[in-house]
């Protein structure tokens, strides 16, 4: 284990502002959904980089805890692989690519393939908490909906994909009610993740730093996203499984491998991914020369970003 | 227009007593007082700056007045509700069922960032209609009940003359069947025919459907036409009352005569 840089607080955060941290997660816990507001401090990154996510780790990591960090689902891209570093660097702590060993996640645009368990902890970074924001600019008028769950425009919204597109277009942060009350944004996770999302066993919660709130779906809460009767939910599917791992049930991304047209589809949780590489799973384009360097491309960042280096 | 029927109402639709709201040392709506009985409809005429749509916001519970008391009796029996001590919920909830509001800017009462379709539909959606296909084709059906061609269902109101606009704003606080509209202006839009067109399905609304309507106008042609009753107001203060008839034809007060001498003539 990296001994934990004593220049600075265990967690980076002082105390009085985890204890603040904590009461708003302790409020957001005990009202699924609703939002919080917090003092969001100044972070050593950027607005957008996941200042809110950190701040809520930083406030509930101990020195027992197990972090895995992740970013669009792949945890060696770089808002990854830096945050995981400066975790290591304040608290200590072990952290881990493997899903099953972490007990902290933090994640950014996806929920791990991987089910998640009771002792598990799910930490979003949240850009825009506010799910009626692009129907109502005011926030003062917001608030008032949300406590008088006045939540027509929602489905104006939606009625309107319907209208323009054939379908309801909205592909990521799709909306959902959480708890039969409130009206919530999931953070921009494709909605192929929102199914994860409801009764699940873990408790999940939301940084959003910049707009300074705190929000959380408890352990086994109902989070139903919105739909018309005649236009039901549903997530996106390919027809095709990833090329590296042949896994035909997890969230695909395209990577363009060369110039001339070459393309791969890759499962986006690179764990779930080497996962079942190591299980002896393959995919379609696992031998091809493309699919090779991939895979070694994805192993190697992730080793140079686990290792001891200094940041 | 025969008046009796509407003596006959047990009690009012909507009572208001000693209305008064004031903007600082302006009083902008003095000491108003009136009964609208369901199935009839208001007209509230005056000059600029005298206090019309100040008093229909108060009446709508948009402004909370200074004085006086607005109670709305949906059932004809029993104790009114007050619509100023209603919690903030129900007085929303009675906004998009019960109650409409038409803007005299129709920009101030429609979405103008989603579809024709979408604005008509939201008042149904917001109490709970989930069938995209029911919700569109009502949206269509109100449309051409206020004359816009049904290919301009999925185009948003910016798009809109002017006119259109306010046409679809009806249509948009129509589609749920309010029995009290509350209008400001509503006319002031259009085009002389379709002005003509909406007042007759206003007036075929009022019979059918029983509503109820206060609108506030300066033009006495299109009073004369819709309201039963016609208040005049100066100055914050209702100068006169009585049936549209009465007053138009029979001014008392020398404001009145003012107003209808100049106006009608034309």
């Amino acid at each position: 284990m990296t001994q934990h840089d004593s220049g600075v607080t265990f967690g980076y955060l002082d105390e009085q502002t985890k204890r603040m941290i904590r009461r708003a997660v302790l409020k957001a816990v005990a009202i699924p959904g609703y939002q919080v507001p917090f003092a969001g401090r100044e972070m050593p990154l950027p607005y957008g980089w996941g200042t809110g996510g950190i701040q809520v780790t930083a406030s509930i990591i101990g020195p027992d805890d197990v972090l895995k960090v992740i970013d669009q689902g792949a945890d060696d891209t770089t808002n990854a692989v830096s945050i995981r570093r400066f975790f290591r660097r304040v608290t200590g702590v072990r952290t881990t690519e493997h899903t099953t060993e972490a007990t902290l996640i933090q994640t950014r645009h996806r929920i791990p393939e991987t089910p998640l368990g009771p002792d598990q902890i799910l930490i979003y970074q949240v850009p825009i908490p506010e799910p009626l924001r692009f129907m109502e600019a005011r926030e003062t008028e917001t608030r008032r909906m949300h406590a008088l769950a006045d939540y027509g425009v929602m489905h104006v919204k939606l009625y309107e994909d319907i209208s323009q597109y054939g379908r309801i277009a909205k592909a990521y942060d799709y909306p959902v009610m959480v708890n039969g009350r409130y009206v919530m944004a999931p953070s921009p996770i494709p909605k192929f993740d929102n199914p994860k999302m409801h009764d699940a066993p873990f408790l999940q919660l939301f940084g959003a730093g910049r707009e300074k709130r705190i929000y959380a779906v408890p352990p086994h809460t109902s989070v139903v996203s919105l739909d018309f009767e005649d236009h039901p939910f549903e997530v996106q599917s390919w027809d095709r499984v990833c090329d590296l791992c042949g896994a035909d049930d997890s969230y695909l991304d395209e990577v363009v491998t060369d110039d001339a047209g070459g393309r791969l589809f890759v499962c986006s949780d690179s764990d779930y991914c080497a996962g079942r590489r190591a299980a002896g799973h393959e995919g379609p384009a696992a031998a091809s020369a493309a699919g090779a360097a991939l895979s070694e491309t994805m192993t190697a960042v992730s080793r140079e970003a686990d290792g001891e280096g200094t940041p | 227009m025969n008046a009796a029927p509407l003596m006959e109402a047990e009690r009012p639709l909507l009572a208001v007593s000693g209305l008064g709201k004031a903007f600082g040392a302006r009083r902008a709506c003095d000491d108003v007082s009136f009964d609208l009985y369901a199935g009839e409809v208001l007209g509230v005429v005056g000059e600029s700056g005298s206090g019309k749509t100040t008093l229909l916001r108060c009446l709508s519970g948009d402004l909370t007045p200074d004085t006086g008391t607005v109670l709305y009796g949906p059932n004809g029996n029993g104790p009114g509700l007050d619509v100023h001590a209603l919690p903030e919920g129900r007085r929303r909830l009675l906004m998009r069922t019960e109650w409409g509001y038409v803007h005299q800017n129709p920009r101030d009462g429609l979405r103008m960032g989603v579809s024709a379709g979408a604005n008509i539909g939201e008042r149904p959606m917001a109490v709970g209609a989930r069938h995209y296909g029911h919700i569109r084709a009502q949206a269509a059906d109100w449309l051409a009940r206020v004359e816009i061609e049904n290919d301009r269902l999925d185009d948003r109101p910016v798009t809109f003359s002017g006119g259109m606009q306010q046409r679809l704003q009806l249509a948009r606080v129509l589609v749920n069947g309010p029995r009290l509209v509350f209008m400001d202006e509503p006319t002031g839009g259009l085009d002389v025919s379709v002005q003509a067109r909406l007042l007759d399905l206003l007036r075929d609304l009022v019979t059918r459907l029983g509503l109820a309507a206060v609108i506030v106008t300066h033009d006495l042609a299109v009073a004369r036409l819709l309201a039963h009753r016609l208040m005049v107001m100066k100055d914050g203060r209702a100068v006169e009352h009585g049936l549209t008839d009465q007053v138009l034809d029979d001014p008392h007060h020398p404001y009145t005569q003012l107003l209808v001498s100049s106006v009608l003539q034309a």
